[in-house]
């Protein structure tokens, strides 16, 4: 812009932006609130300004080539705390693990959408909602236990992806990313209005547990292991898939799609294909949802259940398999441990979306 | 009951294409879906009951000048939203991965809903006046002033906004700047100036629309914001996105259709017309009524 | 014996006629080059015979069977690959992995076989990979194998996605402008590269500007000027050719 000299330089721009924090909170909260801001906008750009440009820590950026280098050994014991947590946590550290697990299945499917692939995906709660209500509805409605239902509410949710996708795919980018919203949207609005089916708002109470060999796991400290377990194999399978000619043309189409169909790859298909696949795996999260919570109603699968779960994957980087699960178990445990920030939650997402994308847009595990 | 139900989606439809027109200014420029603009009417409509409260509480003025002041305010306010709101989550993007800046728009988006919410509380909020209640009765149709004056202002609105693109030096840059961006920088043009300007512009009139609905409904809540911005994207790309005259075509049709469906289909399912209007008009037609299809570059 | 047979090949965009009634044909094993000024409509043409932008008129046979309106990826099963104008690697993909995924249409296995890891999958796993160490060798690239496709010198960038395009194993090779804004050395490398994949018994056809280059190495030239063929013949045919010069020197020179 073309400014008076004065107005151009470093204190000038500070002052500025401070006073256009200060005057737009003004309304909103009152003077006092506006002269903290003004005060803490003008600090803190001070400081960058007299600290150069931000870095990075270096420490953080080697994050992945420390992990690769010690891969077996932190799996290793990873999966030996995982295992013995119900042992020592009480049921409110349980609650919050497999609330974590579930959404690690979450973050790891959508990031074979968004993250291999390259489609931006803001429905993907439709999907959870779709493995959650077809458990729901066939246990309640028909009686058939959680491991009959598994398969099917994951195929059933994976071809209603796929059917989500045919007409979709036509789209690009932004667009795809909108009618993909407007997909959860109208899903919830279905669930929240067809009452004769799923109670609408009230949603659908009575869901059972799963069993073994007759025992009920209604136990927290037994269902985390079914949990774990599944996301164990959920995550061998994808690594797999990830790791041969699939995942490779699926990566070849977000890098170049028009190079990759010029290699012999069916782009459409392998679309389609993502789709299906990703939320084959919301499916399965979403009937460990219905089972735990023994209840599903509409408003767990709103618009910011996708931006959340396509949070985890973005905050772990995207691609990264391993990462969406960081993503995940950060995103819903750092608000438990910060317990009276809990209203603050979305607001701080909120921000943190906006830096992550300004300082590290490949997340946390991403290689730049 | 048709005539009424023409009227009230003329009314809604008339906001829908003031809204769309921030939408369309935005993507026309920078190809950039910008999420948060939704927000910014919302803001907008809290500006008005915090603005008004102040106003009537004060007694500076009557109500009907409180109300020119607090629209003359709130898009003041508005205005500087927009405007950093481009300088902190959409600038430094620029150059990104086409994903980046439409996810740093959602993060402003919820950032602006939190924001309200803490700030005014997760209840709605009711407009501290009540305007005089009908203005025009034929028969069993009833007009309100507000309802007027939301049509009214908002052509008044689309109309300046075509002088102004179409005559001033700043508007020719926009349109400049829209259709090739190195070019307009070779020429002269300052390409951040124009951007911030059609920032500026789309808040402005999200700000106008959000203090006539809070007026209107006499309601406001920090949800309103997603969306009305949702459907006036609808509506931005029912007209074609990019194309003034298709947003403000595409919000009043899309508001008809709103209206209507609500009162001869379902009333349950009003909010899912626009979703269904806008997943059908992207598969059929992605390039809308006066949008143009653009090949893809090889 | 021919091996691509174009036949009144036209595209239009909108109103505007990018290529109109271009013929030719291509002998098997052959260097053609096709060449014209800027705007002729070469990398239109190449689009066409590589179905990302299907000719709007006109047949395209190769090996006898009608191309013109399949898809690109079925064609590259068919045997034609390409490189671009403007480099279109995977960048974030390392330079064996952008090998690797190109034979994707002609090593298979099933998606059970991928997750239980099973037999065949780990033999043709195995195979691909050995193989596109192959094509890295021929291309000079091996060294660079685990490293970011994005992250090479430029002049290995153009040979990589040379690489990747022979790695689809096709029998007829296009290259859009292979030696673009490369010093006299890297050149030479493409060139040497492009001579190995003719004795490999592959057909090419390039579009290049480099005269020098062009005469040295084509076996017969196609020239395109506004969307038209307007010579066709070997190197020194078209050398000679009135229209050719006038084309690219304008008329008064010529006469």
């Amino acid at each position: 812009m073309i400014l008076p000299a004065y107005l151009n330089t470093k204190i000038a721009k500070t002052v500025i932006a401070a006073l256009l924090g200060a005057i737009m909170l003004l309304p909103f909260k009152g003077v006092l609130s506006s002269l903290i801001l003004f005060a803490a906008i003008a600090s803190v750009l001070t400081v960058i300004s007299l600290s150069g440009k931000i870095r990075v820590p270096s420490a953080f950026s080697t994050i992945p080539a420390v992990i690769k280098r010690n891969k077996t050994c932190i799996a290793l014991s990873l999966a030996g705390i995982l295992a013995a947590c119900p042992l020592v946590l009480n049921n409110y550290f349980i609650d919050v693990l497999i609330m974590a697990g579930i959404y690690s299945i979450l973050a790891i499917g959508l990031n074979v959408i968004v993250g291999f692939t390259g489609l931006l995906n803001l429905g993907f709660a439709a999907f959870y909602a779709c493995g959650a209500y077809t458990y729901a509805l066939l246990n309640t409605k028909i009686g058939l236990g959680f491991w009959v239902c598994l398969p099917v509410s994951a195929l059933l949710t994976s071809c209603a992806g796929f059917l989500l996708a045919v007409p979709a795919l036509r789209l690009r980018g932004d667009y795809l990313a909108i009618v993909t919203l407007g997909f959860g949207e109208i899903t919830r609005l279905i669930l929240n209005n067809w009452d004769s089916l799923t109670h609408g708002p009230n949603g659908i109470t009575g869901i059972e547990a799963p069993t073994i060999a007759g025992i009920s796991l209604r136990d927290l400290h037994y269902y985390y292991y079914i949990v774990f377990g599944i996301l164990a194999v959920s995550l061998l399978i994808i690594r797999r898939v990830e790791m041969s000619r699939f995942g490779r043309a699926w990566k070849a189409i977000k890098e170049n799609e028009i190079a990759a169909s010029t290699i012999g790859i069916n782009t459409t298909k392998y679309k389609l294909f993502a789709f299906a696949f990703g939320s084959f795996w919301a499916g399965i999260a979403g009937m460990l949802f219905a089972a735990k919570m023994q209840f599903v109603s509409p408003e767990s699968f709103t618009f910011m259940e996708s931006v959340l779960i396509l949070s985890m994957v973005i905050l772990g980087g995207l691609g990264n398999t391993y990462g969406a699960v960081l993503g995940a178990f950060l995103l819903v445990m750092l608000p438990e441990a910060l317990r009276e920030m809990q209203l603050y939650r979305m607001l701080i997402l909120g921000m943190g979306l906006v830096l992550l994308m300004r300082f590290r847009p490949q997340g946390l595990l991403g290689v730049k | 009951m048709l005539l009424q139900q023409l009227i009230n989606g003329l009314t809604l439809g008339s906001v829908y294409a003031i809204i769309a027109l921030g939408y369309t200014m935005v993507y026309g420029i920078l190809e950039l879906i910008n999420f948060a603009h939704g927000e910014v009417y919302m803001l907008g409509a809290y500006l008005g009951i915090i603005l008004m409260g102040f106003f009537t509480a004060t007694g500076v003025a009557g109500p009907g000048m409180s109300l020119a002041l607090t629209v003359v305010f709130s898009a003041m306010f508005c205005a500087m939203y927009g405007f950093a709101m481009e300088k902190v989550a959409y600038k430094p993007l620029r150059n990104a991965p086409r994903l980046s800046p439409l996810i740093s728009a959602i993060g402003i988006s919820i950032f602006l809903q939190n924001f309200v919410m803490l700030t005014q509380g997760a209840t709605d909020k009711v407009f501290p006046y009540q305007f005089g209640e009908t203005a025009l009765i034929i028969s069993d149709v009833r007009m309100t002033a507000t309802q007027v004056l939301i049509i009214a202002v908002s052509m008044l609105m689309m109309i300046s906004l075509r002088l102004f693109v179409s005559r001033t030096r700043i508007g020719k840059a926009m349109r400049a700047t829209s259709q090739d961006k190195t070019m307009a920088t070779l020429v002269g043009i300052d390409v951040d100036m124009i951007i911030s300007v059609t920032f500026v512009i789309g808040a402005v009139m999200a700000a106008i629309a959000g203090v006539m609905v809070a007026a209107y409904y006499g309601l406001v809540n920090y949800t309103i914001g997603y969306i009305a911005g949702i459907k006036a994207f609808t509506a931005a790309v029912l007209g074609g996105i990019g194309s003034i005259r298709g947003a403000m075509l595409g919000g009043i049709v899309l508001g008809l259709m709103e209206s209507l469906g609500a009162a001869y289909i379902s009333s349950e399912y009003k909010d899912a017309i626009a979703f269904v209007v806008l997943i059908l008009i992207l598969l059929v037609k992605p390039a809308g009524i006066f949008g143009r299809d653009i090949p893809e570059k090889v | 014996m021919h091996i691509l047979d174009a036949r009144e090949v036209s595209k239009q965009f909108g109103g505007v006629k990018a290529i109109e009634g271009v013929s030719f044909r291509i002998g098997i094993n052959s260097i053609t080059s096709i060449i014209g000024p800027n705007g002729a409509g070469k990398t239109t043409l190449f689009n066409c015979l590589t179905g990302i932008t299907p000719p709007s008129a006109g047949q395209i046979h190769f090996k006898g069977k009608d191309i013109s309106a399949l898809p690109p990826h079925r064609i590259t099963h068919l045997g034609i690959a390409r490189t671009f104008q403007n480099i279109r690697l995977f960048p974030e993909m390392t330079v064996i992995e952008n090998v690797m995924v190109a034979q994707h249409c002609r090593i298979r296995y099933t998606l059970p076989g991928a997750i239980i890891r099973s037999g065949a999958f780990r033999s043709r796993e195995a195979a691909i990979r050995e193989k596109a160490y192959e094509f890295l060798e021929l291309a000079n690239l091996e060294a660079y194998a685990e490293s970011h496709a994005g992250e090479l010198p430029y002049g290995s960038q153009r040979r990589l996605e040379i690489a990747r395009a022979l790695a689809t194993e096709p029998e007829i090779l296009l290259l859009d402008e292979p030696t673009a804004g490369m010093n006299p050395s890297e050149t030479r490398d493409v060139m040497s590269l492009i001579r190995k994949v003719q004795q490999l018994g592959k057909t090419i056809i390039l579009i290049e500007h480099d005269m020098h280059l062009v005469m040295g190495i084509s076996d017969w030239i196609v020239v395109l000027d506004h969307g038209v063929k307007i010579a066709e013949g070997t190197p020194v045919q078209v050398k000679n050719d009135p229209l050719v010069i006038e084309a690219y020197l304008g008329k008064e020179t010529a006469h």
